[in-house]
């Protein structure tokens, strides 16, 4: 299908919106009526069709007006994208694989041709038409890492792995769920992980670093992790909070259904194969509660996933002030009756909110 | 999940004798497309079904890793193994079709050094091979010392002294010539990393030596797959699966749990990446440890076991798998 690409904005009028098709293949993340952490990493080898796991790097209805938002992020703040000098090979390494995935994946979208080193590559949608040589940086108008990730949603975290261990060595974060590349640049993964409530004692972390230190080429893997934001912001960094913090101060009984946001990221890790990186794509995606209650089992689902939350969760992930209003809210749209396993929203055969 | 790593069907398109001991073997894709680019130091598992056996080795991938047409391994014979090179020298024949892993890399250069100071003992020369090819790409700066029993022996000794005069070294046993360690490891510049590949005595050595003069453990890399150790047959009951196996002479426990069918987690089956460690839940007998994966405690305790390198001697053996 061709996707038509709206032009909306994530700052200031906030006319950013989805569309019935994006409201059912939103990554809702609960797949059981409460949370708590746990390594859920599965295989990122596709998915449904029409669903957001079922390319490598989903493109959606949001592409052209998230990079313009990204592209002004990086013009107030370019400590937004870093590269320590050992992961330039890193960054081909990720160009490569992000051209390739998506000129396959979305041939009506993306083009590229290869005869050796010279590639010609054609992004429709952002009107990129560029001839460059490959692993010669300066065929390209930026370091190879920050030219594709000006031109990929999401943030890329790419991480050296050396010791044992991974390290924040390189990366493009402009939607970030309030973390800073600049404050992590160089830390390994317990280093920058450290700010995490309970997961620790839980031994989450010891875990998930054996896990993705044994991501192997060809063998994808990914999993999902939420917060909450009150309106359609992106860029929700610490550098910036500032600016949109005291915005959580203005959500009301009224506009809450408009205002506050369930931001879900699709995190994925793909070994790279000539460094031997591994890069860690977060795909930020968001909706406003009143279009998720618009799936009876999403509604049934967050309701008693928000109001069962341990305190250091609700407190950590940013909204424990607004969680009375927010659980008010949602309950409306819970009558108490079962929900079916799984994050899928089962439109068909969950019966409708009961009044 | 299944075990180790997506495979790629491949046709050996080459085979060429290195020298008295060393063949080379050359793979191409089957489906005719390009094989995945890797990383200097990646080594790949290679099947091998000989008769009744199957087996899967590990080999350092040693042609230049931006080259996606063909992988080159290179295999040393040993005659008093278990069997794995002997396969390979006297079966595989080009135009042979067969399986390998992904690309898997346990031994790959840290991108920061200043410069890469290379010892390599014997066939231990092959991570290196790939590694010079794509430093020499991206204008890395490296040093290496290789010994070797003798020239006739000395595998790919011509073709580096050709490309690299100023950077490689050869050292000849034969003609009594070693490395003078302390004094090269004393010369090395600021940011230099240290890799050695080679017989375990030779790892032991430079990382030993290394220690002692005081470089951090962090510019200190080495890899060494060991090869499974042959023993006395063992019977091991396997409590998830539910079934009873016998671990034959020839035969690793990891090689005896794949042959019964049960699906157990690898990628060097050397001893060396940790991937297969498995819990032990009751035992009468006697460990053989031979991975260099478990502290000396966790050997002691009874409760772990690499099943791609260590056996059991006794009556009994348990394993969560």
């Amino acid at each position: 299908m061709t996707i038509q690409f709206n032009d909306e904005t994530f700052r200031d009028d906030y006319t950013f919106r989805n569309s019935q098709w994006a409201i059912d293949r939103f990554p809702f993340p609960f797949h059981e009526d409460s949370y708590m952490y746990s390594v859920n990493m599965e295989q990122h080898q596709g998915g449904p069709a029409g669903s957001v796991f079922e390319k490598r790097f989903d493109v959606d209805e949001h592409y052209v007006s998230e990079m313009k938002d990204r592209a002004l992020v990086l013009a107030e703040d370019p400590l937004r994208c870093q590269c320590l000098p050992h992961m330039t090979l890193a960054g081909w390494d990720l160009l490569e694989l992000i051209m390739v995935s998506k000129s396959e994946d979305y041939p009506d979208l993306f083009e590229l041709h290869r005869e050796g080193n010279n590639w010609h590559w054609i992004n429709k949608p952002l009107g990129i038409d560029h001839k460059f040589v490959f692993l010669d940086e300066t065929t390209l108008p930026y370091g190879p890492m920050e030219y594709i990730t000006r031109q990929s949603q999401g943030d890329f975290a790419v991480l050296d792995q050396r010791d044992d261990n991974l390290w924040m060595d390189a990366g493009m974060v402009t939607t970030q769920a309030d973390w800073s590349l600049d404050f992590d640049i160089g830390m390994n993964f317990f280093e920058w992980h450290a700010p995490v409530p309970k997961a620790n004692e839980m031994g989450i972390f010891v875990r998930a670093l054996k896990f993705l230190l044994n991501i192997q080429q060809g063998t994808p893997a990914r999993r999902l992790n939420w917060t909450m934001t009150v309106n359609p912001l992106l860029d929700t960094s610490p550098e910036n909070y500032h600016k949109w913090g005291v915005q959580k101060t203005t959500l009301t009984p009224e506009n809450i259904g408009t205002k506050q946001h369930l931001r879900v990221e699709l995190q994925t890790f793909f070994r790279l194969p000539r460094s031997n990186a591994l890069v860690f794509p977060i795909r930020c995606y968001l909706i406003s509660l009143q279009d998720l209650v618009t799936v009876p089992k999403w509604g049934r689902r967050l309701h008693r996933v928000i109001r069962d939350l341990p305190v250091e969760l609700a407190t950590y992930k940013g909204f424990i002030d607004n969680r009375p209003m927010i659980v008010d809210y949602l309950s409306q749209f819970d009558d108490g009756l079962p929900t079916s396993d799984g994050i899928w929203p089962d439109k068909n055969t969950e019966p409708p909110l009961q009044t | 999940m299944s075990a180790g790593t997506n495979k790629i069907a491949v046709t050996v398109s080459e085979v060429v004798e290195v020298n008295e001991l060393v063949k080379r073997f050359r793979f191409v894709r089957s489906d005719g497309g390009l094989l995945p680019t890797f990383s200097g130091g990646a080594h790949t598992v290679v099947e091998m079904h000989d008769g009744e056996i199957q087996r899967l080795n590990p080999y350092s991938l040693m042609s230049d890793p931006m080259d996606q047409t063909a992988y080159t391994i290179s295999v040393r014979r040993d005659d008093v193994g278990r069997g794995g090179s002997l396969f390979m020298h006297t079966q595989v024949k080009p135009g042979d079709q067969m399986v390998i892993s992904y690309p898997v890399n346990l031994f790959s250069l840290d991108l920061r050094a200043r410069k890469h100071l290379m010892i390599a003992g014997g066939i231990g020369i092959t991570p290196f091979l790939a590694q010079i090819k794509q430093l020499t790409a991206t204008n890395g700066r490296f040093e290496l010392h290789y010994a070797c029993r003798s020239p006739a022996l000395g595998s790919y000794v011509d073709e580096l002294c050709d490309h690299h005069p100023n950077n490689v070294h050869i050292y000849y046993d034969e003609q009594k010539q070693s490395i003078d360690l302390e004094h090269l490891l004393d010369g090395q510049p600021l940011g230099t990393h240290i890799y050695v590949c080679g017989p375990k005595g030779m790892i032991d050595w430079v990382r030993g030596k290394a220690e002692a003069l005081g470089w951090p453990r962090e510019a200190v890399h080495y890899e060494e797959f060991l090869a499974p150790q042959s023993g006395k047959p063992f019977e091991v009951k396997l409590a998830v699966s539910n079934k009873v196996i016998r671990v034959g002479e020839h035969q690793s426990l990891l090689e005896a749990i794949e042959a019964a069918g049960v699906d157990a987690p690898y990628l060097c089956r050397g001893g060396a990446c940790g991937q297969c460690e498995t819990d032990v839940i009751g035992y009468d007998g006697k460990f053989l440890h031979y991975d260099h994966w478990l502290e000396d405690d966790q050997k002691a305790s009874g409760k772990k076991i690499m099943p791609c390198v260590s056996r059991f001697e006794g009556k009994t053996l348990v394993l969560d798998r």
